[in-house]
């Protein structure tokens, strides 16, 4: 007896179960090998951190306020996004994101490295009122960044989380000094989850990232988030021909 | 006509309101056969471009792209969107390179007077400005009042020369003025407000403004320290020069009257300015870049 897709097409049970084994097939063959090649797809650079307490909170608020559906954070290896946006990003800048803000929308601009390109208070005032200084956006202002206290309380909690999606933030001596090998004692020091909420105040009071040092706002970790995207990698001392054999 | 039709087609059988039948045509031969192109499609695909995992590597594809390493030698890797982008920049800097050689051997003031090189300043000047400085000195180098200096104007608070413009762009700046609101009382900082009006011809209250100069030059106030005894400024520091009319944290033109304007003064001494960071663009952009950027600022109708 010949097998005919009618028999497929009729009955909603044999008709679910192949296509549901015709797209696993995409999957193992797109995806899952992806785990099994890091050697091959995550670029071996220097300086990629974790974000400081400040940083990841200023994350949570990037998230909080919907940042991604306007704004990617991932330029593609084009010439036209590498002449605008910076040199393209790699695998490795994202592997402390949990989740990625890669997106896959641009209203605004990309933002994957965006930290460093303008003053603090151009980031304070773009983002209270973004056509005071960008006439033509369309991005609606966020004046209340700068008036809320940012709740530190939880910040310990956030960090305690995101270690156990395998962030090496540091809960005990022996991953502290695990962090001192990997990242020096500097950048070790931000990752201790027990001084969370001390680092984060300290940094705020240095970075004074809104302007007024008298209190943590929810802008100044938006703004200190926003400063260190794309920063960490120093492409000066990489050679563009080992990125393309991560490919 | 249903008896003719259930005649000639193969039907599902299902009839709905007596004579509303489902045919079960065969797929055209026209799409039955593009579906077989696409998957020999897919094989070439496959072997032309990496494609197939296989264990913890993958199969490359035999396309190559040949591209210059570190080293100036030639390199070739397989086809990726990483080795196309490398071979593209380098094609591009390539078609370029007449243009920015001839840049960088010319002195800055000879840059503009050539028509050819002097076109492509403009556009590539214009992508650039865009890209990098508009968000803050605004479309067309105007600036904006009490945040970012106008580019256009001839008054500049590091110096307009085509090497300093160069070196602010290079380097970024900071500037700073103490808030002397902690260290004066209100009336005070009213009367240096008042003096410092009258520097730039502004009206002001003159038993305040000799009260004011007197601070200004002495050591409560102590003003003529970055400001100058003339209070011209001193592009060294960044500090700005205060008897012409061009304002930039104090928005005296925005005042709607002589009091107004006095205030916007008081604001400024009072708070002091710990804002006016420029970033510095040595990382983000290239030293010819750099130069095309500063030929074209100092060209936006300020440079000296």
């Amino acid at each position: 007896m010949s097998f005919k897709h009618e028999k497929i097409e009729t009955n909603a049970g044999i008709l679910l179960v192949f296509t549901m084994i015709a797209i696993s097939i995409g999957g193992m063959v797109e995806i899952a090998p992806l785990f099994f090649m890091k050697d091959k797809t995550i670029e071996k650079v220097d300086g990629v951190r974790p974000y400081t307490p400040l940083e990841s909170r200023g994350r949570d608020i990037y998230v909080r306020e919907g940042c991604y559906l306007c704004h990617s954070q991932m330029i593609r290896p084009f010439r036209d996004e590498q002449l605008r946006y910076g040199h393209y990003s790699l695998a490795a800048e994202s592997q402390y994101d949990h989740p990625f803000q890669w997106g896959s929308k641009r209203t605004g601009p990309d933002l994957a490295r965006v930290g460093g390109k303008y003053s603090n208070e151009w980031q304070v005032q773009h983002l209270l009122s973004p056509r005071s200084v960008v006439p033509e956006s369309v991005m609606p202002n966020y004046p209340w960044l700068l008036t809320t206290k940012l709740d530190v309380s939880d910040v310990g909690d956030r960090l305690r989380a995101l270690r156990i999606t395998g962030v090496p933030y540091s809960a005990n001596q022996e991953e502290y000094q695990h962090n001192v090998k990997k990242f020096g004692e500097k950048v070790a020091d931000t990752l201790v989850i027990a001084d969370a909420q001390k680092n984060l105040v300290a940094q705020a009071q240095e970075g004074n990232y809104d302007g007024d040092r008298s209190s943590v706002s929810e802008m100044d970790a938006l703004v200190a988030y926003l400063q260190v995207l794309g920063t960490m990698v120093d492409f000066s001392k990489v050679k563009p021909e080992d990125l393309v054999k991560f490919r | 006509m249903a008896d003719k039709s259930s005649s000639l087609v193969q039907t599902t059988g299902h009839v709905w309101d007596g004579d509303l039948q489902e045919f079960n045509n065969p797929l055209p031969v026209w799409w039955t056969y593009t579906f077989y192109a696409t998957m020999v499609f897919a094989v070439v695909y496959w072997l032309i471009y990496p494609s197939w995992p296989v264990g913890k590597s993958f199969l490359p594809g035999m396309s190559h792209v040949t591209y210059k390493n570190s080293a100036g030698q030639d390199e070739s890797w397989h086809w990726n969107t990483r080795s196309k982008l490398l071979k593209e920049m380098q094609d591009a800097d390539v078609a370029q390179k007449p243009y920015f050689d001839k840049l960088a051997a010319l002195p800055y003031d000879k840059i503009a007077k050539d028509p050819d090189l002097n076109s492509f300043m403009l556009s590539a000047g214009k992508s650039l400005f865009s890209d990098n400085c508009a968000a803050c000195h605004q479309a067309g180098g105007q600036g904006k009042i009490g945040f970012f200096p106008n580019l256009t104007d001839d008054d500049w608070i590091y110096g307009g020369s085509y090497d300093k413009i160069n070196e602010t762009i290079t380097d970024g700046r900071h500037g700073y003025m103490p808030p002397f609101g902690e260290a004066l009382e209100a009336a005070q900082i009213d009367d240096l407000a008042n003096y410092v009006a009258t520097l730039s011809g502004l009206k002001a209250d003159a038993a305040k403004a000799s009260r004011g100069k007197e601070m200004f030059h002495g050591q409560t106030g102590a003003c003529y320290y970055c400001h100058g005894d003339n209070a011209k400024g001193r592009q060294d520091i960044g500090s700005a020069n205060l008897t012409d009319k061009v304002w930039l944290w104090a928005d005296v033109p925005g005042a709607a009257n002589d009091a107004g304007k006095v205030t916007a003064i008081a604001k400024v001494i009072a708070s002091g300015v710990n804002k006016g960071v420029m970033p510095t663009w040595k990382g983000r952009l290239s030293p010819q870049q750099i130069k095309l950027l500063t030929v074209y600022v100092h060209e936006l109708g300020g440079g000296k």
